[in-house]
């Protein structure tokens, strides 16, 4: 079984990855690009009979930190 | 006083910090990340500088959840003294010790340079050597060094007198311009510039001196 863990910084975090990005884009040529957020994505393969809450008390205690990213899982 | 330094791998900062402890009289145990007690009778935990665990995941992350951390939160629960200097206080603030988080530096670039604190609270174990208001020069080294904390924790730790260390020009974007802060029984403290590397002529500079001589002097009978 796989779970798929998007880890992004929360809004309202400044992200200066992500704008160092858009103004990269932006000296590309690339117009209309208002904002660019850069976050992580964490693929795990797990034993059969792993729940979405086994995933989410991963995020909880280790994959995230709440102070800062939010996360969202996504099964199979 | 006898002060217990943790080595995680990638640490690289545990012998400068061991070196300024001992200068200022302290008994020093080293303490590997493995071990899941400390040794017995420390009164003060130091966790150094460096990039443990290479920064894998987040700066700390993974430290903050080995074995002998446990044994730190509980020594901090207990009442005991923490000290996490750079990737020290960013473990710190992963194993939710102190508050907030550490991240990645405003201008996005390794910063590594000397620069002027000002020492916020004399109010401390670690800060009663200084005046509040005093002016020092410390080095910082660090990529991610910007603290965050939501603002209802900044004007806590403003009301509580828990900031210890104030950029006087910040480099690193931190909010209200946090080098140091206290947890809040002040015996926890996190902070991103090296005292240790401002602890002998030396290196330079001395004004991180007063932190390890107050320090001993406060935990001599502790």
């Amino acid at each position: 079984m796989k779970a798929r863990v998007h880890v992004m910084l929360k809004n309202g975090v400044l992200d200066p990855q992500g704008e160092a990005v858009r103004h990269a884009l932006g000296a590309l040529g690339f117009d209309g690009v208002n904002g660019v957020r850069q976050g992580k994505v964490i693929e795990l393969d797990l034993a059969e009979g792993a729940t979405e809450a086994d995933v989410t008390a991963m995020c909880e205690k280790l994959l995230a930190n709440t102070v800062i990213e939010s996360y969202s899982v996504e099964m199979g | 006083m006898h002060a217990a330094v943790v080595v995680f791998p990638g640490s690289n900062c545990d012998r400068d910090l061991a070196v300024a402890l001992e200068a200022a009289g302290a008994k020093v145990s080293m303490v590997w990340h493995k071990d899941s007690a400390l040794p017995d009778g420390v009164d003060l935990v130091g966790i150094p500088g460096g990039f443990s665990f290479g920064d894998y995941l987040r700066c700390g992350a993974i430290a903050a959840n080995s074995p002998i951390c446990r044994s730190v939160a509980a020594h901090a629960e207990r009442g005991g003294y923490v000290m996490g200097i750079c990737n020290g206080f960013q473990v710190l603030t992963e194993t939710g010790l102190l508050p907030g988080a550490l991240l990645r530096n405003g201008g996005l670039k390794y910063i590594c340079q000397t620069v002027g604190l000002k020492v916020e609270t004399s109010q401390s174990a670690y800060t009663e050597g200084y005046n509040a208001g005093d002016l020092i020069d410390i080095p910082i080294a660090h990529h991610d060094g910007n603290y965050f904390a939501d603002d209802d924790t900044i004007a806590r730790l403003q009301d509580e007198d828990r900031i210890a260390f104030t950029y006087t020009d910040n480099p690193n974007g931190a909010r209200a311009d946090i080098a140091g802060l206290l947890s809040e029984n002040r015996r926890v403290l996190g902070m991103m510039p090296h005292p240790e590397r401002a602890a002998d002529p030396v290196h330079g500079g001395t004004d991180g001196q007063a932190l390890f001589r107050a320090l001993a002097a406060a935990l001599v009978n502790a």
